[in-house]
């Protein structure tokens, strides 16, 4: 028993100080990675480039002034409209010394998406550049402009920034996340700082991070991973080199920024992933420095893959999934033996410290090899969806396996069973929810603005269709529409990646014996053309 | 060929004007999804095969950037 106890013990801290110094927040952490890095290199991006003592510095001084302007706001969203550049990893760090979370938001949003979030989550200020603020000019929050800051001016109180946090425990806030919801306006993900905690200290563990990674950060500012990121430079002082969205168009050209700065982690969503592949870059580009890929977001195609595990026999590769609101990923497959071509991926085995439940239809525990709703338990789930109680209680929900006590499980509308070896397979959705392009997608989000908002057609039902990675919208409507009236209407109040790519008009869309618009079936139709 | 390329170039993004356009990629006109769909239709219209390293950003600025990618890769008008 004892000698049980004691493999248990290993590898915990468990020496007086680390309990009497309790982290509660991502700074307690960075501040002591500041320690011994100080003169490193936190952050690159082209040119530029900005140490880790002086990114303190410029984020306290972006924190002081937010304490300032917000006054006693603590655990208030504070929102963050900023190109992927060093001033936006200024702003989010600043953010956390002014004791509230930072809600990333994506430039090229169109701007009545950004001001329904405002309207929604009311931020306390938000946090811009001189480009971008003429866009937030009917706003009503205060706006901070990090390029016209005058730092030299700017005195850090430390001990009252400090004083703050020691306020805030590890259950507060640490992000928003906005994602599609079915209604026009993205919920509000809440992350608090222990789930962050918790990814970390998994990962650390099973991938031995010690601060020399060099990470090539391809995804956007608005996306968990670019949270996991800021988590790695904070926790373990790994260096992060800011990739442009543009050269995801550009494989050879984003393979050849990782070869010049020496990327040796990257963690991407497998579309790019895919291209790469295909244009046979691999065969012309060595990636000697690349020791290790993560992937998740979307389903990785195994030939494809098969491509990379091929040509890169030293990298080690990993398979993560998991929605935002269990925080960045609740399993991981690290894919140890060659695949098999026909077969996809496990999405492999849970993080420490988080239990996946696979749920049937009567919310009992299934057995190997059944089919079931993934449900997920434990410190990473998200607190909810921000001034949207509705939607929180209908994602967030008891534990059915438990009545005695209340315990929050996170409904993912995934479906998944587990194989005989105890690896996780993923299947599909429950619902009308896609991955595109690594962004979520609620389908009924597009028919409900199309329909209801813009009054563009009468019916109208929006489908994916898996090999050429599209939204398919069937519609039904009396009047002709060309596709440029689509596209016009629907870029001024979508993201590009929302807009449809295909428009097929019908005279009766299919309906089901219920008289709902029968989507089975569209769905069918557009990813068999010849049945 | 510089006419052809335009239609495939409106077929994709039809609410843009590619006439306005100084340089596609800067001024944001095509993203990675336009890319690809677009060199799809090129080794298709012009029966050639696009060298990956060839993909770069001053080979898709303007027409006759493009124009020339698809001479350079075996095609003719």
């Amino acid at each position: 028993m004892a000698e049980e106890l004691l493999i248990l013990l290993k590898g915990t801290d468990c020496n007086k100080g680390a309990v009497a110094m309790l982290k509660t927040h991502l700074l307690d952490y960075f501040e002591c990675t500041i320690n011994s890095r100080s003169d490193s290199i936190a952050v690159r991006h082209n040119d530029n480039e900005i140490s880790f003592s002086e990114l303190k510095q410029q984020s306290q001084k972006v924190g002081s002034l937010l304490m300032e302007i917000t006054g006693a706001a603590v655990n208030t969203p504070i929102a963050v409209f900023l190109p992927k550049e060093i001033n936006a990893v200024i702003a989010d760090i600043g953010i956390m010394y002014s004791s509230n979370p930072f809600m990333n938001l994506d430039v090229k949003t169109p701007h009545e998406r950004i001001m329904n979030i405002f309207d929604l989550v009311k931020p306390a200020a938000v946090i811009t550049s001189r480009k971008f603020s003429k866009i937030l000019s009917d706003v009503d929050v205060p706006v901070i402009i990090i390029d016209e800051i005058d730092w030299n001016s700017i005195i850090v109180d430390e001990s009252t920034l400090l004083s703050r946090r020691r306020m805030l425990i590890d259950t507060d806030p640490f992000c928003l996340i906005n994602t599609s919801g079915s209604t026009g306006t993205p919920k509000g993900v809440v992350l608090n700082h222990r789930s962050f905690f918790d990814f970390m200290s998994v990962s650390n563990d099973r991938f031995d991070f010690d601060g020399s990674e060099v990470l090539g950060s391809l995804s956007p500012i608005v996306f968990d991973i670019f949270d996991f990121e800021l988590c790695m430079l904070m926790c373990n002082g790994s260096q992060i080199v800011l990739l442009d969205a543009m050269l995801a168009a550009f494989p050879a050209r984003l393979l050849e920024k990782l070869v010049d700065y020496r990327v040796n982690f990257i963690f991407w969503v497998p579309s790019i992933m895919v291209n790469i592949a295909n244009m046979g870059l691999l065969d012309k580009i060595a990636l000697p420095d690349l020791r290790l890929v993560w992937f998740a977001g979307e389903v990785f195609p195994t030939k494809q893959f098969l491509v990379w595990y091929d040509k890169l026999p030293d990298t080690v590769f990993a398979n993560l999934y998991g929605p935002i609101e269990i925080t960045l990923d609740c399993t991981y497959y690290v894919v140890e033996e060659r695949p098999n071509e026909s077969e996809p991926l496990p999405i492999g085995i849970p993080y420490h410290n988080t239990d996946v439940l696979l749920l049937n239809d009567e919310n009992e525990k299934c057995k190997i090899g059944e089919e079931g709703e993934l449900c997920v338990r434990g410190t990473s789930l998200a607190m909810g969806y921000y001034n949207n109680p509705e939607k929180t209680a209908a994602a967030f929900t008891q534990n059915p396996l438990n009545n005695s006590y209340p315990e929050m499980i996170y409904r993912t509308g995934d479906m998944a069973y587990m194989r005989e070896d105890g690896n996780i397979m993923f299947k599909g959705r429950k619902d009308s929810l896609i991955k595109h392009m690594g962004y979520r997608i609620e389908l009924g989000e597009i028919e409900h603005v199309i329909e209801n908002e813009l009054k563009l057609v009468e019916y109208c039902c929006a489908v994916y269709q898996y090999e050429k990675k599209e939204i398919i919208l069937y519609y039904q409507n009396n009047s002709e529409l060309t596709e440029k009236d689509f596209r016009t209407a629907l870029s001024k109040v979508f993201p590009a990646y929302m807009i449809p790519s295909v428009y097929i008009k019908m005279d009766e869309l299919p309906r089901n014996t219920n008289g709902k618009i029968d989507r089975l079936t569209l769905k069918n139709k557009a990813n068999n053309p010849e049945e | 060929m510089n006419s052809d390329i335009l239609s495939m170039l409106e077929e994709i993004k039809p609410e843009f004007d590619f006439n306005d356009s100084e340089d596609f990629v800067m001024d944001g006109l095509l993203d990675s999804f336009d890319i690809i769909t677009l060199i799809s239709m090129l080794e298709e219209k012009y029966s050639i095969t696009i060298d990956g390293l060839d993909i770069v950003p001053e080979n898709f600025s303007s027409l006759d950037s493009i124009a020339n990618l698809v001479v350079k890769s075996g095609g003719k008008a």
